[in-house]
């Protein structure tokens, strides 16, 4: 009983609390409150998703299959497998982070303020677990407007300008998905996408011509602008410099991954054919966005921008990692959101505790905060070092998967995307350096306070899981390997066959994933 | 049927219930003092539209023509004659504290909308020309003089004179329109019309006939390029009143419209000549619409050009597939609903905001709305997101009907420009959203406290618009049903 509900209680859970909110009175604690207790509650409740998530069933669990319109024929399908039960997850668990750290930087309209993000909780969650693609649709352009009030009401400066471009790239993109889900279904009279995926698959509806590249390209539009892919991406740094702080965390922590699970998700998985057609140079748009996300951030004054254009970058190495269609390339990608999630979300954290203090994101405003703040400072090198992919924390693990999955699909893809790697310890470790060695160099930053209480509840979170990911790998990739087995189309075997030559050192800590990847493989191969 | 019944005037009911309030109201008005608000006749005028629609809904167990067949009740014109009532009544709700703010003590205000509303819903009935002519000017005439109610402006008064002497030419494009049919084919009975149509007897007479006509109607739909008329009109007339005239009649109108059409002109020789006609008409308004309202600074402007936009998508339904015409019909029928829903809510709060002698209706006045006035502020955003066409809303699905029928009828390029326009049409709804969420105040723009009737009128509307966009089913059901009864 309760796992058919439990993914709809995880979804509007938040939004019930919103609707509670609402009608609380104008007094800020109280709101705050609140929304930490519900947003913690659906934590809670979503935990219940991999406890009870039976490992190794390829398919949907937790589904639950409603009718809700039946012209067009709409379904209130929802369920999870291993790859969205994790970006779920990672929603449930940035949102409660998201209100500790809004908790003194937002002063003006707090009540709206808790009330919208508990609203963009809700339409996110809807995004991961939809199985019906006009209800994915719909939880979609949800997630635009409470995001887009976000960063316009309490951004920055040039807020409205910033609010406006999100608005606009995100949604005029999506009408083009929008117009490939409605063409799917003129053909097969179902939005479900189990059936769509089958009905593509068996060959029962036929694509004539050109009909499946602009349907894929419709998608993938879509979800370009959103992960986003160079050059698409010019929206991003705006938004995120803007948003405020909980906004940047959920935009990057959350809103780009729904790009790249879309891609996944819909992209590869319905169009396997058209995806491996267009796999060279949407591949090439993915390593120009890694370099040049890693080069622009390099020259960036400015902390925010420089974490934003290291979202590019990332972002990057998922979409490589989904268009290897490689199995071992795919969980790295999956894997790789996850990471991101957790470790770009810590460092717009922590650019937003110091523009608390400081209210500038300039490096030059900034040097030697190790000496007035060095708990800061520890937290900071932690999620800093994950970002960059060191060994033993969660970033390594991800590049590596999609850097594996690179090399077996063409050596050149791994050799370029490794650079950026390189690029990014350099330009994570000079802004590092820049913020906290040396002198103090403006004297305001002497008197710094060290994080608080609240900011340390609010942290530490993120970097006992950016560890955790990082040794205990397989205890994600168990769940996510049979499901991207599943995702990812068959017919690449002659690729993944030559997988036991990889280095030894890959057993430390994916052997479980290996196993799995071998045994999807017999499967698919059957 | 060579007699009149007592059945056939219970299918006029609502008609005659309305007629008799109306009377009521305009002799009650000189009753009372001339200085005393005229609430009471609101009141009356708002019992009359309730009784009306109560009227409408027990008119579904009166199924049958009426009059030597001058009249059909059947679930068309119930589903027509519920919206214009359920109109009306949102209406009379928000004009009730707007004519003390305007200091309007005119009781045949509401007397007027009440013979507005029997004209509209006549003409959602009629099967006959002629009566169909009468229909469209008891409630042209209504609108003509409730459109300069605000005498003290000057605005009002060029909007009602501009309104009038316009419509006054396209009535006669229709009247041409007529006598031509008549001429043609010897009847103004629509049924025959069709039947002679369809039998191929007529020539070219007809179709100028029906090109006529297609031009008197799209002057009141405000269809390009038959548009000129409507910003300046709507700049000009009463918040509520542009409510009302923006959706009921032109409800009323794509009912006529839509029976002209799918009875008469699609079977006939003229089919691809009348395709071609509306297929333009359709594509110019949303492009010229849209652009128009995009450069807007005059919320009031703002929402006349989008209502142009709104008419072209209304056409886009009128292009359906011919094989299954009910999907066009009833995608054109949910869209005059949720059109009717989001549009209405949108005026009620631009009449209140609007203050004495609408002083405040640029978007610099709506700055910061979202401090002075959260509720509103939250409600109008609501229409502006279904106008913009956002899903759960009404307007979403009532665009995804349409593009789906006309995707039906293989009509690629008329889709892609209908979804681009929506896309445009995005920008400028938006930008009221973002200046009253994201501007500071800049006039001082007072906003009263929202009064009760207000209130009804705006929740009223946001449900509706809610409902339509979350739980479709059961009005899209009955359109459907309305188009069946339609074409058989």
């Amino acid at each position: 009983m309760i796992d058919n509900s439990i993914l709809t209680l995880v979804t509007f859970i938040p939004l019930v609390g919103a609707l509670l909110l609402l009608f609380f009175p104008r007094n800020n604690d109280v709101i705050r409150w609140g929304a930490l207790a519900v947003s913690l509650f659906t934590f809670v409740l979503s935990l219940h998703l991999p406890v009870h998530f039976k490992n190794g069933e390829p398919g949907f669990q937790f589904e639950l299959d409603l009718s809700w319109i039946s012209t067009p024929n709409i379904r209130y399908h929802v369920g999870v497998d291993g790859i969205s039960i994790w970006l779920v997850l990672l929603t449930t668990f940035l949102v409660p982070l998201g209100v500790l750290i809004s908790w003194n930087s937002v002063h003006a309209r707090v009540k709206e303020f808790f009330v919208l993000l508990l609203v963009l909780e809700t339409a996110m969650i809807g995004v991961f677990v939809s199985l019906d693609m006009f209800l994915f649709y719909v939880f979609w352009e949800a997630t635009l407007i409470p995001m887009a009030l976000l960063i316009g009401i309490w951004g920055h400066e040039r807020r409205v300008y910033a609010a406006v471009k999100f608005f606009l790239y995100t949604m005029v993109a999506s009408v083009f998905m929008l117009g490939s889900i409605i063409w799917l279904y003129t053909k097969t009279g179902s939005f479900d996408y189990n059936l769509i995926r089958h009905a593509l698959a068996s060959g029962q509806t036929a694509l004539p011509g050109n009909t499946a590249m602009w349907l894929f390209l419709g998608f993938f539009i879509a979800f370009a602008v959103k992960v986003p892919i160079f050059p698409l991406h010019t929206w991003l740094p705006d938004a995120h410099v803007e948003a405020p702080t909980a906004g940047s965390v959920l935009l990057a922590g959350v809103l780009l991954k729904m790009g790249t699970y879309g891609l996944l998700r819909f992209n590869v998985a319905l169009f396997p054919a058209e995806a491996r057609r267009h796999a060279p140079w949407i591949v090439a748009l993915a390593i120009i966005g890694i370099i040049y996300g890693a080069l622009v951030a390099m020259v960036q004054p400015n902390l925010k921008k420089l974490v934003a254009y290291s979202s590019v970058s990332h972002l990057g190495f998922c979409v490589l990692g989904i268009f290897t269609f490689t199995v071992m390339g795919t969980d790295g990608a999956v894997y790789q959101m996850l990471n991101h999630g957790v470790s770009t979300g810590a460092l717009f954290m922590l650019a937003g505790m110091l523009y608390e203090r400081r209210h500038t994101y300039e490096l030059t405003e900034f040097g030697g905060l190790a000496t007035p703040m060095p708990i800061f400072a520890t937290l900071f090198l932690v999620i800093t070092l994950s970002s960059i992919g060191l060994p033993l924390l969660n970033g390594f693990v991800g590049e590596f998967l999609v850097l594996n999955g690179a090399f077996q699909a063409k050596a050149l893809f791994g050799v370029l995307a490794a650079t950026g790697i390189i690029w990014s310890a350099c330009y994570m470790l000079w802004m590092y350096q820049r913020v906290f060695y040396g002198q103090v160099t403006v004297p305001v930053n002497n008197t710094l306070p060290d994080a608080n209480l609240r900011e340390r509840i609010a942290l530490w979170p993120t970097v006992v899981f950016a560890l955790i990911m990082g040794v205990a790998s397989p205890l994600w990739i168990n769940m996510i390997d049979p499901s991207v087995g599943a995702a990812v189309p068959a017919g690449n075997s002659s690729v993944q066959v030559e997988k036991p030559k990889m280095a030894p050192a890959v057993e430390l800590f994916d052997h479980a994933a290996l196993r799995n990847e071998k045994k999807s493989i017999e499967v698919s191969s059957r | 049927m060579t007699q009149v019944t007592g059945a056939d005037y219970i299918r006029i009911l609502p008609e005659i219930i309305l007629t008799l309030f109306g009377m009521a109201v305009m002799m009650a008005d000189p009753l009372l003092p001339p200085k005393k608000s005229r609430k009471p006749l609101g009141l009356l005028a708002l019992v009359g539209a309730i009784a009306a629609a109560v009227a409408t809904v027990m008119q579904s167990n009166y199924t049958g023509t009426a009059f030597f067949d001058m009249i059909a009740v059947n679930s068309f014109s119930i589903f027509f004659h519920l919206l214009i009532a359920l109109i009306v009544i949102v209406i009379i709700l928000a004009s009730y504290e707007y004519l003390e703010i305007q200091h309007i003590n005119l009781g045949e205000y509401y007397g007027l909308i009440l013979f507005g509303a029997v004209g509209m819903m006549l003409m959602s009935s009629a099967t006959e020309l002629v009566l169909i002519f009468i229909a469209l000017e008891i409630s042209s005439i209504s609108t003509y003089v409730l459109a300069g109610f605000r005498r003290k402006s000057a605005g009002s008064s060029e909007s009602s004179l501009k309104y009038f002497l316009l419509g006054s030419f396209a009535t006669a494009f229709f009247l041409y329109g007529v006598a031509l049919m008549f001429g043609a084919t010897g009847s103004t009975s629509i049924a025959e019309i069709a039947r002679q149509l369809q039998a191929g007897h007529t020539g070219l007479l007809a179709f100028v006939a029906l090109a006529l006509m297609f031009v008197g109607l799209g002057f009141k739909i405000a269809s390009a390029p038959f548009h000129i008329w409507t910003p300046d009109v709507y700049e000009g007339a009463p918040a509520p009143v542009v409510g009302l005239m923006s959706t009921a009649p032109k409800a009323a109108v794509f009912a006529v419209l839509l029976r002209i059409l799918f009875a008469a002109a699609s079977a006939s020789a003229f089919s691809s000549a009348w395709f071609w006609l509306v297929w333009v008409s359709a594509a110019l308004s949303m492009t010229l619409g849209n652009i128009g309202a995009l450069v807007q600074n005059n919320v009031k402007r703002m929402l006349a050009y989008s209502s142009i936009a709104h008419a072209g998508y209304m056409l886009v339904a009128f292009l359906g597939p011919a094989t299954n015409p009910q999907v066009g019909i009833s995608a054109a029928i949910f869209y005059t609903a949720s059109y009717a829903a989001m549009n209405v809510g949108a005026f009620c709060i631009v009449s209140h905001l609007a203050g004495s002698e609408e002083r405040y209706v640029t978007l610099d006045d709506y700055a910061g709305l979202s401090q002075r006035s959260p509720w509103l502020a939250a409600m109008l955003s609501i229409f502006m997101l279904s106008l913009i066409g956002i899903p759960p809303t009404a307007g979403f699905f009532a665009k995804y009907y349409v593009f789906n029928a006309a995707l039906h009828a293989n009509l690629v390029g008329l889709a892609v420009i209908g979804l681009i326009n929506s896309a445009v049409a995005a920008y400028y709804y938006l930008r009221l959203i973002v200046v009253m969420y994201m501007r500071d105040s800049k006039t001082e723009a007072p906003v009263l406290p929202v009064p009760a009737s207000l209130g009804v009128a705006v929740v009223l509307s946001a449900v509706a618009t809610l409902y339509l966009g979350i739980w479709p089913q059961r009005i899209l059901e009955y359109a459907l049903r309305s188009a069946h009864d339609l074409i058989h």
